[in-house]
């Protein structure tokens, strides 16, 4: 398995494996999008605006997704020293973060004719904002430290921290009164949705999920060529010093 | 480095159980009924709209209806516009303070989701055969007990 982390090896694996992420993501967003705004069937108290909720959901789990991977690799990063977990935990955090604000954006949208609010300060929706404030103090960070390896750990360490808000918010709704509903899929019973709502929401986010790879796959080839790019001009300022 | 993560992580733990209690969103029926809230505190109370308690004045705006969490019941008196969702039976949150008589004068109402979603033909069928009745506690939990 070391042998695929090796960032030369995975740079041409990467190459090969993003335009299938690609084509994969587009298939299933189509194809959840079409199932879950023309064939499936409104709400029966909601009506036709619980239809976010196909953007809404996949949206969330994939912000709370991204920080999870972020944190693993980070924990990665620091247990192993391995250069390539730090690089995919960078090449992460602007895919939660915007993630993280669509999720916002679409459930105020839903919020404000459901609720009659576009927001209130319950357990849930606060605790997803502080997601939002966590990405956003991982890219600041990242961008503040100009030493890579010392910027590499330093972030590492504020991922894993922040990571104890991923429980909070799956179960800000079980634990405390919120606006927000508890949840209808992600339970110990069985599902609260109907199988003519669940399959376009599953399709979409395994689309997102799909989409999240290929655009992974895009950053962390990215960060590899920069990464080398600043190595050569080391190399070469150091030759022209000798 | 490790145990200073632990450390943080624990700590934040920490500060969470404390605020516990202040991060309740809204108090049911029963626990403002247990808590003897002062009559100038803000607060938000959360609940099931009691069925047929709707009563809506002539004078257009104001409305009068009960929360009930099927224990305990409080009345409130509302003025302004509710949100569409708004209907007996279904979750509601209200914000605002009791008055003198224990009366409830909400400042502002949101309807509550529930987390069932399912399409129109299936809830009639569901509710025609007596398995679920709108509203009812099989489909809303109401807040539990604080120790």
């Amino acid at each position: 398995m070391w042998r695929f982390a090796n960032p030369a090896i995975f740079y041409d694996l990467a190459a090969k494996a993003s335009p299938w992420a690609a084509g994969i993501s587009l298939l299933l967003l189509g194809l959840g999008a079409y199932l879950g705004l023309f064939l499936s069937p409104p709400d029966y108290y909601q009506g036709e605006i619980m239809r976010i909720m196909y953007v809404h959901v996949p949206a969330a789990w994939m912000a709370m997704f991204c920080y999870g991977a972020m944190a693993i690799s980070s924990g990665s990063g620091l247990i192993w020293n391995h250069p390539l977990a730090y690089v995919a935990a960078k090449a992460t955090a602007p895919i939660g973060l915007v993630f993280t604000a669509i999720a916002l954006v679409t459930g105020s949208i839903w919020g404000k004719p459901t609720w009659g609010t576009w927001w209130s300060w319950d357990a849930r929706m606060t605790s997803v904002l502080i997601l939002l404030f966590m990405y956003l103090g991982y890219i600041a960070l990242w961008n503040a430290i100009e030493e890579p390896v010392r910027a590499a750990k330093t972030t590492a360490i504020l991922a894993l921290v922040g990571a104890v808000n991923l429980p909070i918010i799956k179960f800000s709704v079980d634990w405390w009164n919120t606006l927000h509903q508890p949840a209808s899929l992600m339970r110990a019973d069985a599902p609260a949705i109907h199988a003519s709502m669940l399959v376009p929401l599953l399709l979409m986010a395994l689309g997102f999920t799909a989409f999240y790879v290929w655009l992974l796959l895009l950053r962390m080839r990215g960060e590899i060529l920069a990464r080398r790019v600043r190595g050569l001009r080391l190399a070469r300022v150091q030759a022209g010093q000798n | 480095m490790i145990g200073a993560m632990a450390l943080l992580g624990s700590a934040v733990g920490l500060v969470l159980f404390a605020v516990r209690d202040t991060l309740v969103y809204f108090y049911s029926p029963t626990e403002v009924a247990q808590k003897h809230l002062p009559p100038d505190r803000n607060f938000r109370i959360g609940g099931l709209v009691e069925e047929g308690s709707l009563v809506r004045h002539p004078d257009g705006t104001n409305i009068d209806f009960a929360v009930t969490d099927l224990q305990t019941r409080i009345m409130v008196r509302y003025t302004g516009l509710l949100p569409d969702l708004f209907r007996e039976g279904k979750g509601v949150v209200a914000e605002g303070k009791l008055d003198s008589d224990g009366k409830f004068i909400a400042s502002s109402v949101l309807a509550k989701h529930d987390e069932n979603y399912m399409p129109p033909e299936v809830a009639d069928a569901l509710k025609k055969s007596g398995q679920w009745v709108e509203g009812e506690p099989t489909h809303y939990d109401p807040p539990r007990e604080k120790e």
